[in-house]
């Protein structure tokens, strides 16, 4: 009987991973990113691909790995900030970017899971985002077409997985993982804890198993903070704490 | 006296009302939680995928899949709840969020803004400042009222490129406030900060207002 199942992330991606290829990425910095899975299409040595990924990474986690071996050929990103490695490879003309709005990007993903070719979005509107786009204008606002998004590969970091490939994420590690889950040709999942069918509850499952052809148990995540932000204890003398955001009034 | 980053983010807080679902932006916006009056129910959305932002964590108690858009921990509180990129981009594109509290480079007297791109420069890319300023029912921008050289940043048109055309509603800066009734009217100056005259505001702006004195 089929399984989805794979021993390891090596094994998950052996009979995939290719030159010139499209890969989805999730995560959100490096919040849910599929940490294993990437180091796993780097030592494939597959090359010359495009990424579709809100961040790259940093210079030395995430995508920032397959960055520093130049395996990759074009970002599909939002934001890019914190890599010194990519500013290099991109002012030097190796490597190309495709900036994209968040939220465009999300529902491009989105889009292109569930078989949509486009949509019309104020984002962007009036701005370099639209230029070379079919606009409309309805009720005097302008809309710019977005089209969907799809990729070969889509790789995703979840919390916990069963061997159906029914997913569960953690708190603000979700992010992108379900939409590019949907939208990957081959859709392989890392999960922290990998349980036998029946053991989540099926009303609590964030991404349903058809949207996932290949699981990987991974353990733990490594918990990389990119801006470990405190607040001083009460009563002791504010050192590392900046302003606290608070959700109500206090 | 121009108002200070604190008493920037203070003044903008005057605009949250009792209810309001609302993101903050990076840098003063952030401070805006620090200041919401007590008694009144606020809802911080992280665009990252959150509702119901809680403050920063204790040492010891930071989390790594918990983290805000700016990707600093932070923590939940009871009504949080989480979802996806694109759910939280429904919500923002959706007109669902009531506010929104941006930095900026530039206004322009039409309301337009800039604040992604000097071009010539590396491009870190927009993040959802285009998705915010297009779908958030309320913009208010708070930014120094000149750059660092003096020249205006309030002006006739933005001369970096935009973030959004046309979707300014009020501007707070470390000199003044200036307010707009609708999208499509010209801005009125409300308000002058402490020991700031009207005569200072008009000489460090180039764009076109009303006068509220006047």
């Amino acid at each position: 009987m089929i399984s989805k199942v794979y021993a390891s992330a090596a094994a998950a991606l052996a009979d995939i991973a290719h030159d010139g290829m499209t890969v989805m990425s999730g995560g959100f910095g490096l919040c849910g990113i599929p940490a294993r899975l990437i180091e796993a299409l780097r030592d494939s040595g597959a090359k010359g691909l495009t990424v579709i990924s809100n961040n790259a990474g940093i210079d030395d986690a995430g995508l920032g790995l397959l960055l520093k071996t130049h395996q990759i050929r074009k970002m599909v990103s939002s934001y890019v900030g914190e890599n010194h490695e990519f500013e290099r490879q991109y002012l030097a003309g190796e490597l190309e970017i495709e900036f994209n709005p968040q939220g465009t990007l999300a529902e491009r993903i989105r889009a292109g899971g569930a078989g949509i070719l486009g949509f019309y979005t104020r984002t962007g509107a009036g701005t370099l985002v639209a230029q070379g786009k079919e606009t409309r204008v309805v009720n005097g606002a302008t809309y710019v077409l977005e089209t969907g998004l799809t990729a070969d590969l889509a790789l995703v970091h979840a919390w916990k997985g069963d061997s159906e490939g029914n997913l569960i994420y953690r708190k603000t590690a979700r992010n992108f993982n379900p939409v590019m889950a949907t939208a990957g040709r081959i859709t392989v999942a890392e999960v922290e804890q990998l349980v036998e069918v029946g053991e989540l509850d099926p009303d609590a499952i964030h991404t349903p198993g058809i949207f996932v052809q290949r699981i990987v148990h991974t353990g733990t995540a490594d918990g990389l903070i990119e801006r470990r932000t405190l607040r001083a204890r009460e009563g002791a003398a504010g050192t590392a704490s900046a302003a606290a955001a608070a959700g109500t009034g206090h | 006296m121009p108002w200070s980053r604190e008493q920037l983010a203070e003044r903008a807080a005057r605009e949250l009302r009792d209810g309001f679902y609302v993101n903050l932006g990076i840098g003063i916006p952030t401070l805006v939680a620090n200041y919401i009056p007590s008694g009144m129910k606020v809802v911080l959305q992280s665009e990252n995928g959150m509702l119901g932002m809680g403050p920063f964590p204790y040492e010891g108690e930071e989390d790594a899949d918990l983290i805000n858009a700016g990707k600093q921990t932070i923590t939940q509180l009871p009504m949080s709840s989480y979802f996806s990129s694109a759910d939280s981009f429904a919500m923002i594109r959706g007109g669902h969020i009531d506010l929104s509290v941006l930095g900026g480079m530039e206004v322009s007297e039409r309301g337009d803004l800039a604040n992604w791109m000097v071009p010539g420069k590396m491009v870190k890319g927009m993040g959802g400042a285009m998705d915010l300023v297009a779908g958030v029912r309320r913009v208010i921008v708070v930014m120094e009222h000149v750059a660092r050289d003096g020249a205006p940043k309030f002006k006739p048109r933005c001369e970096l490129p935009l973030t959004g055309a046309e979707v300014v509603d009020m501007l707070i800066t470390d000199l003044a406030v200036f307010s707009r009734a609708d999208r499509q009217g010209m801005f009125e100056l409300i308000e002058l900060a402490s020991g700031v005259s009207e005569a200072e505001v008009r000489a460090k702006t180039t764009a076109h207002y009303r006068s509220g004195a006047g």
